[in-house]
């Protein structure tokens, strides 16, 4: 950020308008004339025509669905949100269940991975990169090789020959297994992101607070937790919609208990797996599933911006 | 009130065996205003994280009103610090900002209140409390890092070049600003800085470092007229002194054209040395014009900075080779030489210093 000086001191400085000197603001300044708009318009509309799509169809019947495009706006009807909110196919519950597991499946691994981070960035011990370093390397582990033997262990523990190492925690079958298997896969991601954010925070700030009688758990509380909240919230968003959207862990680990089942289970077992039969309703349980996580981004979509570091130093 | 001891103090950082701080010996009074100079790398800054306690002491002890503190943490010092680039909480006002430490200290919100308004009047930041540190100019954010250590009361300030984000004119102004608010509080003053002005102009004392040694702890005016070595004698003062390696002639020592007489105590000193040369250094101002036409030193001018009250001339003198450096002379500004003019000058006598050619230690 540039300021004025002014001498006397007295007249708050205004910020001018610098040129850009940065990537960044050369890429901004170039991305704000009409053609880029225009550019950005048409994939903004490009990209929203299939979920348009999907919202028309919800509210069209069987028929009108199975024969016609959806463009003809033909046929339309409230039945396949009647189905959906109501009966057998009531998807509602599920919601419910869906936020259950969704909240403590973002919290735990933010709150994990903000403390490692904080360790791992501002704390000097023996070997702290190379413990970064593997971290990290665990996100190429796929999900679908991990989930098994994490359901394993759930399910009997974890056991090296015949011995013991860690008993079976009881979670079998319980929201607290999917939680668990969300925050396991979430936390390489979430280290390397807040890793990578905290250590952009300057060392003197850590430092001052230091001087100022902070110990470390003040440091984190009130110094980094604050400054972190833009990336707290950018990776509250990623894994909110991630979890939210996800089906196949979901699944697995919840081991068909429909008392815990998130959403996604629901509507994939809406359409009966022999002749596809209630695959009408889809659209509309779909849409009912998006409006959460939609109201999720729109009232967090500020803290991407990432302004609140601007003034801590001169630069 | 405190005075602060450097006692053998040394300071390694990992993977480079030469000290960054090598057995540093320092005493700093109650009340002093000292200030730790040095070009970059010459461990001013670290000397300061040291008696801060950001860095670890390899060996020596550091004390604080007579204690050891090499061990204990930052906050257990009773010291307060102003960073180069303010470290200010950008997310706390600047209320909040100059309270920190006190909150943490757990001092009662009207106390932490009155204080920090306190302070603020004195810095002149009242009408700011509430603002966040990016809503303020440079100089509004150096002094509510400055008010920071402040408030807290501390029985040490110390200061990491907290002017050198400034611009050059508000930097004239801070730099008396903060001399003076130290002479008002009293409080025991450790600054480093890169610019010896801001080291001649503020500091009661000045202590020169460089690779890690201290080469000489004096006050502004013994270090500019009596510097220990060569290396303190080119660092202080602006444009540096001219240092020339000259023959020892009988009656003085050889420079450019003429034979420039030394004292005794400087010719002996050369002598119980066993040199031959000696490493020779006039400041620009201790010349005069030559009372006595063409006796004087020759100088070739060939370049002229007009400054106003005073021209720098850049020349060289007679037998010089065209790879050395320039030879710098005050002149008054009003009647500056003209380039190509060959200078008829005097050297004021027992302005002159000499060093020792390979030491670069002060002889005499």
């Amino acid at each position: 950020m540039t300021v004025v000086i002014n001498p006397t001191g007295e007249v708050p400085a205004t910020p001018v308008e610098p040129l850009p000197t940065t990537t960044v603001g050369r890429v901004r300044k170039g991305l704000t004339n009409p053609v880029a708009s225009a550019i950005a318009l048409v994939i903004g509309v490009a990209w929203t025509i299939p979920t348009a799509g999907l919202l028309v169809q919800s509210f069209r019947s069987k028929t009108g669905q199975d024969t016609k495009g959806w463009w003809t706006f033909s046929d339309l009807t409230l039945d396949n949100y009647r189905r959906v909110t109501s009966g057998t196919g009531n998807v509602l519950p599920y919601v419910v269940n869906s936020i259950a597991i969704v909240i403590p499946a973002a919290i735990i691994p933010i709150v994990v991975a903000a403390l490692a981070s904080y360790a791992l960035v501002w704390i000097d011990f023996r070997g702290r990169d190379w413990i970064y370093v593997a971290i990290f390397a665990l996100q190429v582990v796929p999900l679908q090789v991990a989930v098994v033997p994490l359901l394993r262990f759930v399910v009997n523990g974890a056991h090296l020959g015949s011995m013991t190492v860690i008993p079976k925690l009881g979670l079998a079958g319980t929201v607290g297994a999917v939680w668990l298997a969300h925050a396991c896969f979430a936390l390489p991601l979430a280290v390397f992101l807040m890793h990578n954010f905290m250590s952009e925070i300057p060392r003197d700030l850590l430092e001052a607070a230091r001087l100022d009688g902070a110990g470390h758990g003040q440091i984190f509380r009130q110094i980094m937790l604050p400054l972190l909240r833009p990336a707290l919230a950018a990776f509250g968003i990623f894994q909110f919609l991630w979890v939210w959207n996800d089906l196949f862990v979901g699944l697995v680990m919840s081991g068909s208990n429909n008392a815990i089942s998130p959403i996604t289970v629901k509507i994939a077992g809406l359409v009966g797996s022999t002749a596809g039969q209630g695959g009408e309703v889809v659209p509309a349980a779909a849409f009912l599933s998006i409006v959460i996580p939609l109201a999720v981004f729109i009232a967090l979509q500020r803290f991407f911006v990432r302004g609140l570091l601007a003034g801590s130093v001169k630069g | 009130m405190a005075e602060v001891s450097y006692v053998e103090a040394t300071c390694l950082y990992p993977g480079n065996p030469i000290p960054a701080v090598d057995s540093l010996n320092l005493d700093i009074k109650d009340g002093e205003f000292m200030v730790l100079v040095g070009p970059s790398g010459s461990g001013k800054s670290t000397a300061l994280r040291m008696l801060a306690g950001l860095e670890d002491i390899a060996s020596g002890e550091i004390r604080i009103s007579g204690k050891d503190v090499s061990r204990r943490p930052p906050k257990d010092r009773d010291i307060a610090m102003v960073f180069q680039n303010y470290a200010l909480y950008p997310h706390m006002s600047v209320a909040e900002n100059m309270g920190f430490a006190l909150k943490l200290k757990g001092v009662s919100k009207t106390e932490r209140q009155d204080k920090v308004r306190e302070a603020a009047k004195l810095l002149d930041l009242e009408k700011y409390l509430d603002r966040k540190p990016k809503a303020l100019s440079g100089g509004q954010r150096q002094r509510v890092a400055m008010g920071r250590a402040i408030v807290r009361e501390p029985s040490v300030f110390l200061m990491d070049e907290p002017l050198s984000n400034l611009d050059a004119k508000l930097r004239v102004e801070t730099r008396a600003n903060i001399a003076a608010l130290q002479a008002r509080l009293g409080t025991t003053t450790i600054y480093v800085t890169h610019d010896q002005v801001e080291a001649m102009t503020m500091g009661h004392r000045v202590a020169l470092l460089k690779d890690g040694l201290l080469q000489q702890c004096d006050t502004p005016r013994n270090l500019y007229d009596r510097p220990a070595n060569a290396f303190v004698a080119g660092f202080i003062g602006s444009p540096a002194m001219n240092l020339r390696t000259a023959n020892l002639v009988p009656g003085g020592a050889q420079l450019g054209n003429i034979v420039l007489p030394l004292q005794n105590s400087v010719s002996e000193a050369a002598r119980a040395a066993g040199v031959s040369t000696i490493t020779l250094g006039v400041r620009p101002e201790s010349f005069t014009v030559a009372q006595n036409g063409g006796s004087g030193l020759k100088l070739e001018v060939k370049l002229v900075e007009e400054l106003g009250a005073d021209a720098y001339v850049y020349g060289s003198l007679q037998g010089d080779d065209p790879a050395d450096k320039h030879f710098i002379v005050r002149f008054d500004g009003r009647v500056p030489p003209r380039i190509g003019e060959v200078l008829d000058l005097d050297v004021q006598p027992g302005e002159e210093h000499a060093f020792h050619p390979e030491t670069g230690e002060r002889l005499g």
